[in-house]
């Protein structure tokens, strides 16, 4: 069964157009990612499913069921903010009961419940406390586990990460994977992060200015992308693009190569200037200039010593190469 | 202050000025309060003296409280002030809400409607007002002076609350329609505690001109039953002879009510419990 469909959903917010005409099919069980620069209209998409915005036109349908006019309450979702947004003068445990005694849960499943999403979520010696007296790793596993209680048919989560710094980042996009495979619940999950749409996603969907760029799987997504926005805002360093002109080809075309794909070498086809050497331990990142001014990343493994102001070669296999029209659409073989 | 930032010179400076400004606000009241103590002839020797033995007297006091009903008047303000100030807030914060929160035709012409209050001083409407009353027979009454308070009162609240009301998270409000509140709860419940500290200055801002209005009592309410305290307080203030120590005593007196009301709105100014609720 689906649990999400999506048809024509427009949105506007008076004459400004901010989604145009989405579709999208979420199956049971799926964890799919929209992903996409700030402002191209992902969160107000996630806010039109929970019914914090009504869709301008088409329709929403949650578990078979269209639900264009039902209040957010009532449409089996639950939603994780980026913000926390956790009830200030609740207690842990009041901030998860509260949406069950909404519902009119009886008091024994309200706690019974409670106690197995703050144990799955080692928030057990928390539960008396207040939001303020919580570190911002805390609060948000009390976010997920406000969403968690509720049992919902969809989890919607938006931006859950943004507020936490980078090493809590890492383990809580760990433990949404693992919370996502312990309760099998399907998931919406609304991120500018490219990496935490690869690491999450079963199916990523790319949204750029309110349209659909790309849907698929992160890998089908990564080795084929569809145009030039969703070749370059996956992957990091992202893919370095050039006029097809400076390996020889039609000037009005644009050559697309992965950095982790060039290779420094005396007789590559490209050439370069080296601008910059990141060394990463693990990685060295290249930087430098083609002579055409356009600039390109080459990732390396391991450690290189390569002096700037050093002219080089680039090779590249032409398996690896991805040509683009200049409206930025994919150009296939 | 962090040591290493901390200037000597600066922080007397900065103490000086804040004392000056202390001493002249507070002189005046120093004043009333050290006079309504003495006789009346000591009131007009030395204004500034304090009461010394010889000088002491409660005759403005006890002239005060023998003639007209003093404590009735002091209820009678009283009731006007809270429950016009707390009409104020709750209208106010309602309106407040609705234009910071829902997206509506004409919201933005709403919420200059409402502020246009600010700009025009309703004593203009004197006249009308009192026609108003006398027809619906509400003159005389304390409700009179209360819905008269109210309407003066509420622009300046909504414009000041939905300045706040802006800031206060999105995410939490969804979150409480997410979990089914309904948006009355989400106000009470949620809104209305982040914006405690704009409710209380909201809050001392209207208080004061209601307790110390003259106007409004004297045209809507003059009689003896309805009278507040500052028009009580006008019959000692005469056109030939004024007793003096009977309005230094009343005026002293008057200061308390508005000193505590002041005390607990300042509490509600300074405690913070909106920490973690977002971020």
């Amino acid at each position: 069964m689906t649990a999400l469909k999506l048809t024509n959903v427009c949105k506007s917010f008076g004459k400004i157009e901010v989604l145009k005409n989405i579709s999208l099919d979420v199956e049971e069980g799926e964890f799919v990612v929209f992903v996409g620069p700030s402002g191209c209209g992902k969160s107000t998409l996630l806010r039109v499913i929970a019914g914090l915005e009504d869709a301008t036109s088409g329709t929403v349908e949650i578990g078979g069921e269209i639900v264009n006019t039902v209040p957010p309450a009532k449409r089996g979702i639950a939603m994780v903010f980026q913000s926390y947004a956790l009830y200030p003068h609740l207690t842990v445990e009041g901030n998860m009961a509260l949406g069950l005694k909404q519902e009119g849960q009886p008091k024994d499943v309200i706690s019974s419940r409670v106690e197995k999403a703050s144990h799955m979520l080692s928030l057990d010696q928390y539960l008396a406390r207040r939001p303020s007296e919580l570190s911002g790793g805390q609060r948000q596993r009390v976010a997920i586990g406000r969403a968690i209680v509720r049992e919902p048919k969809l989890f919607l989560f938006d931006e859950p990460l943004s507020n936490l710094d980078a090493a809590l980042r890492m383990r809580t996009r760990i433990e949404i994977a693992t919370l996502h495979k312990a309760l099998d619940a399907s998931m919406i999950y609304v991120t500018h992060d490219q990496t935490e749409a690869m690491t999450l996603a079963d199916k990523i969907v790319v949204l750029r200015d309110g349209i659909v760029e790309q849907v698929g799987a992160p890998m089908e997504l990564y080795n084929n992308p569809a145009n030039q926005f969703v070749a370059g805002f996956l992957g990091a360093p992202s893919m370095n693009f050039l006029s097809a002109a400076e390996v020889g080809g039609n000037p009005d075309q644009v050559l697309g190569i992965r950095p982790e794909n060039l290779r420094i070498n005396g007789e590559g086809q490209l050439g370069g200037r080296v601008m910059h050497v990141e060394k990463l331990g693990g990685d060295t990142n290249v930087l430098l200039t083609s002579p055409g001014g356009d600039e390109i990343t080459v990732r390396l493994f391991g450690q290189h010593d390569i002096s700037p102001e050093a002219d080089v070669r680039l090779g590249f296999d032409p398996a690896h190469a991805y040509y683009f029209d200049a409206a930025g659409n994919r150009l296939r073989a | 202050m962090n040591k290493a930032r901390r200037n000597p010179l600066n922080s007397a400076l900065a103490h000086g000025v804040l004392l000056t400004y202390t001493v002249i606000a507070l002189f005046p009241v120093f004043v009333i309060l050290i006079n309504s103590f003495k006789t009346r002839k000591a009131i007009f020797r030395e204004p500034l003296a304090l009461p010394d033995a010889e000088t002491f007297s409660m005759i403005g006091y006890q002239t005060v409280l023998k003639q007209g009903d003093f404590f009735l008047y002091f209820q009678n303000s009283m009731i006007v002030t809270v429950a016009s100030l707390f009409l104020v807030l709750l209208f106010g914060a309602m309106a407040a809400f609705a234009l910071a929160e829902y997206r509506f035709k004409g919201n933005t012409l709403m919420g200059l409607y409402l502020a246009l209050g600010i700009m025009i001083p309703i004593r203009i409407g004197t006249v009308a007002i009192l026609e108003m009353m006398v027809s619906t027979g509400l003159v005389n009454t304390l409700l009179a002076l209360i819905l008269v308070y109210t309407a003066q009162g509420l622009p300046l609240a909504v414009f000041i609350l939905s300045e706040f009301m802006k800031q206060v998270s999105d995410d939490l409000k969804n979150a409480g329609r997410i979990d089914g509140l309904s948006e009355y709860t989400i106000f009470f419940r949620l809104v209305v505690p982040l914006v405690r500290p704009a409710m209380a200055t909201v809050a001392v801002f209207n208080m004061i001109p209601i307790w110390n209005d003259l106007w409004f009592p004297l045209i809507l309410a003059p009689a003896e039953a309805t009278k507040t305290l500052t028009l009580g307080s006008q019959v000692f203030i005469g056109q030939f002879v004024t007793d003096w120590n009977a309005v230094l005593s009343a005026l002293s007196m008057a200061i308390l009510p508005v000193l505590i009301l002041y005390v607990i709105f300042s509490r509600q100014l300074i405690r913070g419990i909106t920490s973690g609720a977002v971020k």
